[in-house]
């Protein structure tokens, strides 16, 4: 029997915040065990589907500043995201492509020029050990991605196997998305509630007109946003509940956080509004500084339940019933 | 009953109950997250705490308008908590000393002898009434009025796993090493989480909780036995 062969990369240079994920972990919020995952899903689906992956393979996420990366086998990556001016050795690679690199080859990220978070996607995946039914790493939790923690220089990681087939290697050469070219100004769209019954209505009014800056201290657990404090009736302290990716958050100070994938499961500030799910990769790509103004929908946009309903009921009005 | 229905983005919902914290209340909680637990429905994952139950959709399966009124439907109304059958877990406890430095000044506090603290601590079932904050991290309800004391000004950088404690009304326990603000009043050989146990979480909120003192000697049999992974955790019904 031929032995197994053993594919693998080698993290020469991690970089402050690089880590694995995968679109998150579903069903233990009620143990207190958050969702992790991507914080851009846009990208990282990007990026899975260019190097021929499942759409729910582990990738490596970057944050402000890329890894250097050494291949030890052959295989296709892909680089989604935040443009850190990657390089296959010395040849710049483009975003949005595919790329063949072979066993020994060197992947050279810098600084993230547009965006904040970049995705390196291999073919095969990134093969951590599925933890509680994702790869994502969750540091607070100290589970998942590698030994559950962020990466170190030396690290080495295992990489599965491809799933194309023979063949299909050029088409996916062949195919390129065009980058996504990052504004310093966004606009996301928020629902409002659960609790904007908090708020006075200045405050309201402050949220949804006022522009908001992306703070530093912004981390995968939210983005602090500084600005026109958001004035309540009565202090932002609730009885805790549960928490999404996308909560809009009011701190007693009156400062906005968007959590994002690695925010607490509870938490006892009132949320004013959650962003969409559509838009949560614009915050994710957000760098410090990056103005945001968020832009009231509504749930009927986004509920196909009542799409159906309507249609159902436009159908019956038709029939003359 | 419940008192709102109100989207939380448009991937989940949050239903909440009155807005107290009691028996009952949480009791509606679980008893609407029972009715809801079943496949096919679109409901992905629920998350229940003291008086809401935030409940995840797949949005390609249902939606909104068709959940709110599933939610309605299941409206469990008021519960009553008294009747139902209680678990609860037997909480192996190591009061004072190094493992429980803040009960000493308490004492003075609280103007109560160690041993009167330790027995209201550890006379009353306690109710978990949410998970959440850390993995496996409860909040309990219950303490005795005679032992709230007030959370340290300054938090410690680490308190070590298993810590026993107190912060405000709420006594708890840390399931892993975290900076945190609460009197410390005794250590758990019990791990309420161990990512490589195949429950990773040891209770489950609507369960109840007892302590039960131990001494040192028995906290280190206990000890052994959970690291060894041979510790059968024990409950009483109530």
């Amino acid at each position: 029997m031929e032995d197994r062969i053993f594919r693998s990369l080698t993290i020469l240079r991690a970089g402050p915040m690089l880590t694995v994920q995968d679109r998150g972990r579903t069903g233990y919020m009620k143990y207190g065990i958050g969702e992790s995952g991507v914080m851009d899903h846009k990208s990282y689906a990007e990026a899975n589907r260019l190097v021929g992956n499942k759409d729910n393979e582990a990738v490596l996420e970057a944050t402000l500043m890329g890894p250097k990366i050494q291949f030890e086998s052959d295989c296709l990556i892909a680089v989604t995201g935040a443009d850190m001016d990657a390089a296959i050795e010395s040849a710049p690679i483009e975003r949005g492509k595919a790329i063949k690199v072979y066993a020994g080859q060197t992947l050279i990220m810098g600084f993230a020029k547009k965006g904040c978070r970049a995705y390196i996607a291999v073919s095969g995946g990134i093969d951590v050990p599925v933890v509680m039914g994702s790869r994502s790493t969750n540091i607070k939790c100290h589970i998942g991605g590698y030994e559950g923690r962020a990466l170190k220089d030396g690290d080495v990681l295992p990489i599965g196997n491809e799933n194309y087939i023979a063949g299909e290697e050029e088409k996916l050469l062949a195919h390129h998305e065009a980058p996504e070219d990052y504004s310093e100004e966004i606009q996301v769209r928020v629902i409002m509630g659960p609790q904007d019954s908090r708020f006075t209505g200045n405050g309201i009014v402050s949220f949804l007109t006022e522009t908001y800056t992306v703070s530093p201290q912004s981390d995968r657990m939210g983005i602090r946003l500084d600005g026109q404090k958001i004035e309540s009736e009565n202090g932002t302290d609730i009885i805790s509940d549960g928490i999404v990716f996308g909560s809009v958050q009011i701190t007693s100070d009156g400062d906005p956080i968007v959590l994002m994938a690695d925010h607490q499961t509870t938490g006892g500030y009132a949320k004013i509004a959650t962003v969409v799910y559509e838009d949560l990769h614009l915050l994710a790509q957000a760098r410090p500084g990056c103005k945001v103004k968020f832009i009231r929908t509504d749930i009927k946009s986004f509920d196909s339940s009542r799409g159906l309903l309507n249609r159902l009921s436009h159908l019956f009005r038709g029939k003359g019933a | 009953m419940i008192s709102a229905i109100s989207p939380s983005g448009d991937r989940a919902i949050t239903v909440e109950f009155e807005n107290e914290i009691n028996e009952e209340v949480n009791a509606e909680v679980y008893a609407l997250q029972e009715s809801l637990d079943y496949p096919g429905n679109g409901i992905v994952e629920m998350v229940p705490t003291f008086r809401s139950l935030l409940i995840f959709y797949d949005p390609q399966l249902t939606g909104y308008h068709r959940l709110t009124k599933l939610i309605r439907m299941n409206d469990p109304g008021r519960v009553s908590a008294a009747n139902a059958k209680k678990k609860v877990l037997i909480v192996p406890c190591l009061y004072g000393g190094e493992s429980g430095e803040d009960l000493a000044g308490l004492t003075r506090e609280l103007q109560l002898s160690e041993s009167e603290i330790i027995r209201l601590h550890s006379e009353t079932t306690y109710r978990i009434y949410m998970m959440g904050f850390l993995p496996g991290f409860v909040y309990l309800g219950g303490l005795n009025k005679k032992i709230w004391a007030p959370r340290l000004k300054t938090p410690r950088t680490l308190i070590p796993e298993g810590s026993v404690g107190i912060g405000g009304n709420q006594t708890g326990v840390y399931p892993i090493g975290s900076p945190g603000g609460w009197r410390l009043i005794g250590r758990t050989p019990l791990k309420f989480y161990d990512p490589d146990r195949k429950n990773a979480i040891l209770c489950k909120a609507g369960e109840y909780i007892k302590f039960q003192p131990v001494s040192e000697r028995e906290y280190i049999k206990i000890r052994s036995d959970v690291e060894a992974d041979t510790w059968k955790t024990e409950y009483s019904e109530a």
